[in-house]
């Protein structure tokens, strides 16, 4: 892509916005991780579109977590019960293992203590779904290295002054932090190109995004 | 012009009874509103209906009963021929049956929710069916310890029994059936309107298909008791009250009611409300009149006293007195019983909606609520509202609240059918 291209799509899409095929595939793919009828709650739950289809097709009981005054109401608008509050605080309002999965989609670099909402989504949950974004991805380093400026790509559309992107990770530093807490990875599903793949050559570098299902470690 | 201005041209004028100086300051709604056809439901009547003549109404607290009850109400808008689109508004504690519209065009002002009410508004009154009632025990037409026993023919006074929400909630519920209605769409309340809604939920599941509480609680904390126990002490201590007797004299607690008023009043505002209306401007000088006895000198003493008495125009001392300790009772829940197991039997869904500045009925006690209906596996959304107005915000910020309740109970008509 082009500087010049890359500058006006920035300037076009202030939000982080993947196109839309992606954003589909994303939630097809949260959805073939949930069984049905489980009780699901999506932090940063935007306007609902995913739990609704969690509800609709997979028979789940749903509730979402958002921030966003606009979004809270197009998800109460579609029928989905949905808490206003902002996921730099705790959930004190989500009592202890009130749900079976607490998904949480290109959010946890955004927020301001990933490692204490980790935490928190073990609280209210048996389970959490986790898809972050590969900051170690090959071009992510290319723009580091060869032009010495912060990345700007396709799926980081930011930059670096108005990112809302707070913090910076790749693959192993994620599986680091799940070390860290005590945590276990059920599931590591790399995302390549859209398309989530059980094993991959060299993930950290082709991985744009990758999904993580991860549970209390068994011996606590 | 700056915020503060901006700020203040948003609050009502019917609302704000303010000092001159004041309302010069708020270029925008210096005039006090106006009947006008178009943008209201129109001229509407209070009317009365007498329920529990053959039996009575059994009582929540002493085992006692009530009966014949009369009770003042309004409607808006028609009932439609399934009868599925009826919503009863819940006032809060001194409010009455009149909720929207002018009865009649020379009105100082409309219903106490009117904004909010009305063809197009939050509640449409061309979708939807709305009833507002006046509670039991109140002094706005329906039965209370201002009335007529029936057995002694005289006034009850303190002989009235004691009432609960529990019971304000029955009566509404006898009226709602009287009217042809065996479930709503939704019952909404703010502050003890909230708490009827929520008692409604739990005890009259198969009636209540959502339910909308407003700064409120499932239960009023100590704070809030205290500032009752005040202002009853102010009732019980004029000379006027006559242990509740006072009727037949010429003046009432009227120096009591008002007192318990202004500091009522006090809560229902907020630090920053006081501050942007009134801050320490002065009544009628700029300069301090140094005269211990004048007790309008600054803005917000006229405010309060302005307060006070109109409200003794309008209210009932015992009215006043039993309504405080209604609230207080309330407790969903309670010692034996965790929150969440006593809204199990509620079958409806819930929008919870507190305000930031309400120290009233502060946040945390929405979240309480809403932390136990997702234990009780309920269908709840929550979401804290920004206002500068304390616990009256949701009297005065409309337009927020209309944001909400509109795809709330959009989605409310569609689940309506389905519910099992």
């Amino acid at each position: 892509m082009s500087s010049r291209k890359r500058k006006k799509m920035t300037a076009d899409k202030p939000r982080f916005c993947l196109p839309d095929p992606l954003v589909a595939l994303t939630d097809e793919l949260i959805m073939k991780h949930i069984d049905a009828g489980s009780r699901v709650i999506d932090l940063g739950c935007g306007d609902g579109r995913l739990l609704a289809k969690l509800r609709d097709v997979h028979g789940c009981s749903v509730t979402g977590v958002e921030l966003d005054d606009d979004q809270f109401h197009a998800a109460v608008g579609r029928g989905i019960p949905t808490i206003n509050a902002d996921l730099d605080r705790s959930l004190q309002e989500v009592p202890d293992g009130s749900f079976d999965v607490a998904v949480l989609s290109q959010t946890l670099q955004q927020v301001r203590h990933p490692s204490e909402l980790l935490q928190e989504m073990m609280r209210i949950a048996n389970r959490a779904l986790v898809v972050v974004p590969n900051f170690g991805h090959w071009r992510v380093r290319w723009e580091v290295v060869f032009r010495g400026r912060a990345p700007v790509t396709e799926n980081l559309p930011y930059q670096w002054y108005d990112t809302p992107n707070l913090h910076v990770m790749s693959l192993p530093d994620f599986r680091a932090l799940v070390e860290r807490l005590e945590l276990q990875i059920i599931r590591e599903r790399p995302i390549i190109r859209g398309r989530a793949v059980d094993q991959a050559w060299l993930p950290n570098l082709r991985a744009d995004s990758a999904l993580y299902v991860l549970e209390r470690a068994a011996h606590k | 012009m700056g915020p503060r201005f901006g700020l203040m041209s948003r609050i009502p004028c019917g609302f704000l009874i303010g000092p001159p100086v004041y309302c010069a300051m708020s270029a925008e709604s210096n005039e006090s509103p106006k009947y006008c056809e178009d943008s209201s439901i129109g001229i509407v009547q209070t009317k009365r209906m007498t329920l529990f003549e053959r039996q009575p109404l059994a009582l929540v607290s002493d085992n006692g009963t009530l009966g014949p009850i009369e009770v003042a109400y309004e409607t808006y808008g028609e009932l439609n021929k399934r009868g599925d689109n009826a919503i009863f508004v819940c006032h809060a504690l001194t409010g009455d049956a009149h909720a929207a519209g002018w009865h009649s065009p020379e009105d100082r002002k409309p219903g106490w929710w009117d904004p909010f009410i009305g063809p197009g508004k939050g509640l449409d009154t061309n979708k939807y069916f709305v009833i507002c009632a006046n509670v039991l025990g109140g002094c706005q037409g329906t039965t209370g310890p201002g009335d007529i026993n029936h057995k002694s023919q005289k006034r009850f006074c303190l002989d009235f029994p004691f009432i609960t929400v529990q019971d304000i909630v029955d009566v509404h519920a006898e009226l709602v059936r009287a009217l042809g209605i065996k479930q709503l769409l939704a019952v909404i309340g703010g502050s003890l309107g909230g708490m009827q809604a929520l008692s409604w939920s739990v005890r009259h599941p198969e009636m209540v298909h959502s339910v909308i509480v407003l700064a409120s609680a499932a239960s009023l904390s100590a704070q809030g008791i205290a500032f009752n126990a005040v202002g009853r002490r102010a009732i019980f201590t004029d000379p006027g009250f006559k242990n509740g007797d006072y009727y037949d004299q010429e003046e009432g607690p009227r120096f009591g009611l008002s007192l318990a008023r202004m500091i009522a009043h006090i809560t229902y505002l907020s630090e920053d409300s006081i501050e942007l209306k009134f801050g320490r401007r002065l009544q009628d000088s700029d300069r301090f009149a140094f005269n211990m006895l004048k007790e309008t000198e600054f803005q917000i003493e006229s405010y309060l006293h302005h307060q006070g008495k109109r409200f003794i125009q309008r209210f009932d001392a015992n009215s006043y007195l039993y309504l405080t300790r209604a609230m207080d009772y309330f407790q969903l829940g309670g010692d034996d019983m965790p929150l969440s197991a006593a809204l199990e039997q509620t079958k409806a869904r819930f929008l919870v909606a507190s305000y930031t500045t309400d120290w009233l009925f502060p946040s945390a006690q929405s979240r309480a609520l809403v932390s136990a209906l997702l234990e009780a596996r309920k269908h709840v959304s929550y979401i804290e509202l920004e206002s500068p107005f304390g616990h009256d915000a949701f009297l005065i910020e409309l337009e927020q609240l209309n944001r909400i309740v509109r795809p709330f109970l959009k989605q409310a008509v569609q689940s309506y059918g389905s519910q099992s």
